[in-house]
């Protein structure tokens, strides 16, 4: 019966996904292009009156990085104003780390970098040149989830899903720092990372159990 | 964010000469606050010099102080041995502020230098005396919930909104700062500034002056210490009223005390006729109450802030008897 009232459709092929949202990006990216014109620093805007050429230059110097993301090094050119955020979700396609406020007041967007964990929204990418990322996308080892990963799913650490990445990073982050060794220790260690639906409970029972399992986080 | 430059000079001379020559240039360490009110339009410097690659970071003992590098992150500073030892109240401070996730990103010149978080400063479209003076205060009149009740002026009512200052002032700490006319020590309390005519005076430092370190002092208060914050939520919110409380005891006889609070004025603010008063009584409820009522004498607050005329007090009281150990 349930299979009449629910048909199983097919879900959309693997790769149409990233083609719809690449469209969306796409036009992101034109149209804060124009807003970054509107916003140049008339210096700038005055250099650009002299000679064209130098307008795109100076508007939009860019910086060269090299870093690492998820075990993989990158030499990247960037705009100086490019949080480590827009980088990784815009420049690099790793849209598991999660724009939140923007204003480093949620923790959504936790990563860690040089195993330490950080906003990526209040961190600009030309600082993190030659450092090492971590994102969720690199959590996993292959199709193995990670121990944090595993208990998230076990203890139902989520409902909508979107603090979840961010606080996946941050528990195992607070494991790995030895903080947490009891139910206020981690609260208190995790209070960076809000969530909307209130999973709190489950949250810090998932990592209870993965502290508690002694597994290598 | 409008589009700025970024260099990354090596020698601190380098970064102080960028600085002191260009107005629009502005120091960038961890970024915590700055990034933030760059994204909100709040502050706009065409020049970024992140000074990262200085060799700030260390935390060493010199000459019977704690010396802590400029570029020591917050997270750092709040576990570091030599301080839980020396200065646990300093430990306590850092450890109420902010998330673990900021703490590892915020440096503690970067701390001191954060700017007020007054709503009124951060919004682009109300008035805000320190943002652009001579538009008002928004929050005189306004929401002032968050807001001072020592040391305002009619141009702002802001607070200053670190934990860390409040320990540091109350320890005595020194701020070590070079610039392009040399090097200088300034001591912790003559660091932020009250408002007065010129709220958008932030900090004494002049033009091109970069934190380098932060000295503080020996002194006995390494046991009977308490910061005590008190906030709308449990953890990771600004003070509505904080108090950093140190105690040198001899028995239950109070030798000398140190009493500082935040979330109440545009600076850190240290109680020092409170602290001459508890030197040589008893630690008993009833002496930190009369402490408490010397401190908040002169205390003026604003329509939406009242209860920290209650607060303040009760919260000293506390901090005090968590730090005695007096039930």
């Amino acid at each position: 019966m349930s299979s009449d009232k629910f048909p199983e459709k097919k879900l959309p092929e693997e790769e149409n996904g990233p083609q719809h949202s690449d469209a969306r990006r796409t036009f992101l990216k034109q149209s804060s292009l124009l807003t970054a014109l509107a916003l140049a620093p008339s210096a700038a805007i005055k250099a650009a009156e002299l000679k064209f050429e130098e307008k795109v230059a100076a508007v939009f110097e860019q910086v060269k990085v090299t870093l690492g993301i998820n075990g993989k090094k990158h030499k990247l050119s960037i705009e100086p104003r490019a949080t480590l955020l827009d980088l990784l979700r815009e420049q690099m396609h790793l849209t598991g780390t999660k724009k939140g406020c923007d204003y480093g007041q949620c923790g959504a967007c936790t990563v860690h970098v040089d195993g330490q964990r950080v906003l990526s929204c209040l961190t600009l990418a030309a600082m993190v040149d030659g450092k090492e990322v971590t994102t969720i996308e690199g959590l996993a080892n292959g199709d193995k989830l990670h121990p944090m990963q595993e208990a998230f799913i076990k203890h139902d650490g989520f409902q909508c899903g979107y603090c979840t990445p961010g606080q996946i990073m941050s528990a195992v982050a607070c494991v790995r720092e030895g903080h947490a060794d009891s139910d206020e220790e981690i609260r208190e260690y995790m209070s960076g990372n809000i969530c909307r639906c209130g999973a709190y409970p489950n949250i810090v029972n998932a990592i209870k159990e993965v502290k508690n399992g002694g597994q290598r986080v | 964010m409008i589009q700025f430059q970024y260099v990354k000079p090596s020698k601190p001379k380098a970064a102080i000469d960028t600085v002191a020559k260009d107005q629009s240039a502005v120091f960038i360490a961890g970024g915590t606050n700055l990034v933030d009110l760059m994204k909100r339009g709040v502050m706009n410097p065409e020049k970024l010099v992140d000074i990262n690659k200085l060799p700030l970071r260390k935390i060493e003992r010199e000459n019977g102080n704690v010396r802590i590098g400029a570029l020591a992150l917050n997270g750092a500073v709040a576990e570091d041995k030599l301080v839980l030892e020396k200065h646990p109240l300093l430990a306590q401070a850092l450890n109420a502020g902010a998330s673990a996730q900021l703490r590892n990103m915020a440096t503690v010149g970067g701390n001191m230098m954060q700017r007020v978080r007054c709503p009124y400063f951060y919004d682009t479209a109300m008035p805000c005396n320190k943002r652009e003076p001579g538009t008002g205060c928004g929050a005189l009149e306004g929401y002032n919930r968050m807001h001072a009740i020592f040391g305002h002026s009619d141009k702002c009512i802001a607070v200053n909104p670190s934990d860390m200052n409040v320990a540091l002032v109350a320890l005595d700490a020194v701020v070590l700062v070079s610039g392009p006319k040399g090097d200088r020590k300034i001591p912790f309390a003559e660091f932020h500034r009250l408002p007065g005519d010129t709220p958008q005076i932030h900090t004494n430092l002049q033009q091109g002056e970069l934190i380098m370190a932060v000295d503080v002092p020996e002194n006995p208060y390494t046991k009977n210490v308490n910061y005590l914050k008190v906030r709308d939520r449990n953890s990771y919110a600004f003070a509505l009223v904080s108090v950093a409380a140190a105690l040198d005891l001899d028995g239950s006889t109070i030798k000398s005390a140190r009493l500082a609070m935040g979330g109440v004025a545009h600076k850190p603010w240290r109680l020092n006729e409170a602290e001459q008063f508890l030197a040589g009584k008893p630690a008993t409820e009833a002496t930190f109450r009369q402490a408490a009522q010397l401190a908040m004498r002169g205390a003026k607050a604003f329509e939406h802030n009242k209860f920290k005329l209650t607060l303040g007090p009760n919260t000293i009281v506390q901090a005090l008897k968590n730090a005695s150990g007096v039930a």
